[in-house]
């Protein structure tokens, strides 16, 4: 088996580690790294979105890609969110909008939000939708994750909608 | 703790430092070693089984494939590595070829298109990718690279079967380039999946279509099809009856019908070959009377 070392920066640190150049990013940031926000949904398919990361400031299924892909990239992960105790305003809006049942879709849906809010601060419906096309949901679905991404972009809470 | 992906098999990964030492390599170590994009396609299959390369070969950023270029003299230019994002967001993109770019937006996921690539799509060889029906109509060109030098290639003879190019051993696309669009040119592109998002085409039907002062009709469609037969398919009879004849429905509905014959698909997972026939006749109809009604107003 071989084995590759690369540096990532994840949440803001650097960490250089070795890792089998047959781990993928996700398998990188919950073996070795112990960051479980990140989810493996489908079997790496591709197919669900639980496992989306900001790699580059773009929303990426961290599944498909592999560690070596992965070198001297800049990578934000659920972890990198609250600030202390305090959440980020995703996060917030998510709870306040009632979009988290078991919440196992959850990590990757914030942050393939949190990607699409860096890069445009007021999002119509259409975009938030195509935001989330890869981030599927069984239990809460759809409607109120669109709507805390909505409460997000606004700086707000959910009673002045 | 080094704990690699259950169902990823071994490999080694091998990181080149030029387009030169990568067509060496790929040479080589011709059958055992596969060339990586954007990697959507590739994980899966390795996943599956399908494929089990000794050796993953990253050419991302090697000498230009991450640029897109557009000159308004000679037209547009997308390297191996850029994303389908950048690609379909690029303002001269969405102005020029809008074929391309929503082409490059039906496919799979906004995620994955963060990764996934055009030339992957191609090179993939799949006939029902996606995008091989806009890159085909548009006059699409492959910059190909390889131990002798870099050649060019016609799309129209790039595809020889499922997975099958006319790709040589250490051979690299480096881009595909496209000339400027026809002059007042318009196109359609209808994907037929089980959902809206993240599933290949049962069929697919790209329509593409321009005023042209030699034709009878005044006017030149091209048409490709996707997943009905081995690689994407351009009927010909279709042009020919939409340059012949006035275009009025009843010609519509007859090159619809021509398309539908010349097609031969496949029974499987995601539907049948006579419902397959029956979708094809149905959205050329719909994806040229689209184009058609486009180019009159
Ligand atoms: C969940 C999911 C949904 C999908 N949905 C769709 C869909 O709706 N429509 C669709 O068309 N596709 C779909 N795909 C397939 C895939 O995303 C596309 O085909 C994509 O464009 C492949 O590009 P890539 O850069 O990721 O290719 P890679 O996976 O990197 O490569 C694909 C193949 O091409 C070869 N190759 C790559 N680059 C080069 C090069 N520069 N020179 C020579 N050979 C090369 C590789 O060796 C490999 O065999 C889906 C995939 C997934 C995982
Ligand atoms: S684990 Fe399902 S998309 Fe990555
Ligand atoms: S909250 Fe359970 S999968 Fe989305």
């Amino acid at each position: 088996m071989q084995t590759i070392s690369i540096t990532i920066i994840v949440n803001g640190k650097a960490i250089s580690l070795r890792c089998a150049a047959n781990q993928t990013l996700l398998d990188v940031l919950r073996d070795e790294l112990g960051l479980t926000g990140a989810k493996d949904g489908c079997g790496g398919e591709g197919e669900c979105g639980a496992c989306t990361v900001i790699m580059n400031g773009k929303a990426v299924n961290s599944c498909m890609v592999f560690a070596g892909q992965a070198d001297g990239a800049n990578i934000e992960t659920i972890e990198g969110l609250a600030r202390g105790e305090e959440l980020h305003p995703l996060q917030k809006a998510f709870i306040d909008a009632g979009a988290i049942q078991c919440g196992f879709c959850t990590p990757g849906a914030i942050m393939s939000a949190k990607a699409l809010l860096d890069q445009n601060t007021s999002p119509t419906e259409e975009e938030i939708k195509e935001a989330l096309s890869g981030n599927l949901c069984r239990c809460t679905g759809y409607k109120k994750m669109i709507e805390a991404i909505k409460i997000a972009a606004r700086g707000g809470s959910a009673n002045d909608r | 703790m080094l704990n690699p992906h259950p169902g990823l098999p071994e490999f080694t990964y091998v990181k080149p430092a030029s387009l030169d030492e990568a067509c060496s390599f790929l040479a080589e170590h011709a059958g055992e070693a596969r060339l990586i994009s954007g990697g959507t396609d590739l994980l899966v299959r390795m996943r599956d089984k399908a494929y089990k390369p000794a050796y993953i070969v990253d050419i991302k950023g090697l000498d230009g494939t991450d640029v897109l270029t557009f000159d308004p003299k000679s037209g547009l230019k997308v390297g191996a590595a850029v994303p389908m994002n950048r690609m379909a967001s690029h303002p001269d993109v969405q102005k020029y070829y809008p074929l391309l770019a929503k082409a490059a937006n039906s496919v799979a996921s906004y995620q994955i298109r963060n990764r996934a690539t055009i030339v992957g799509n191609i090179c993939n060889a799949s006939p029902a990718g996606d995008t091989l029906g806009a890159c085909l109509v548009l006059g699409g060109r492959l910059h190909i690279y390889g131990t002798d030098g870099e050649r060019f290639e016609d799309l129209v003879n790039f595809f020889k079967g499922p997975g099958k190019t006319t790709l040589r051993p250490g051979e690299i696309v480096t881009a595909v380039s496209f000339p400027l669009p026809e002059k007042g040119a318009k196109g359609a592109y209808i994907k037929l999946g089980r959902n809206k998002l993240s599933d290949l085409a049962i069929v697919g039907v790209t329509a593409y279509g321009f005023p042209d002062k030699k034709t009878e009709s005044g006017f030149r469609f091209i048409v490709a099809l996707a997943s009905v037969a081995a690689t994407p398919l351009m009927p010909p009879a279709v042009e020919t009856i939409l340059a012949e004849k006035k275009i009025t429905e009843e010609t519509i509905a007859e090159a619809a019908t021509a398309a539908m014959d010349a097609c031969s698909p496949i029974d499987d997972v995601r539907g049948s070959a006579t419902y397959r026939k029956d979708m094809v006749r149905n959205l050329t109809r719909n994806a040229i009377s689209d184009v058609w009604g486009q180019l009159q107003s």
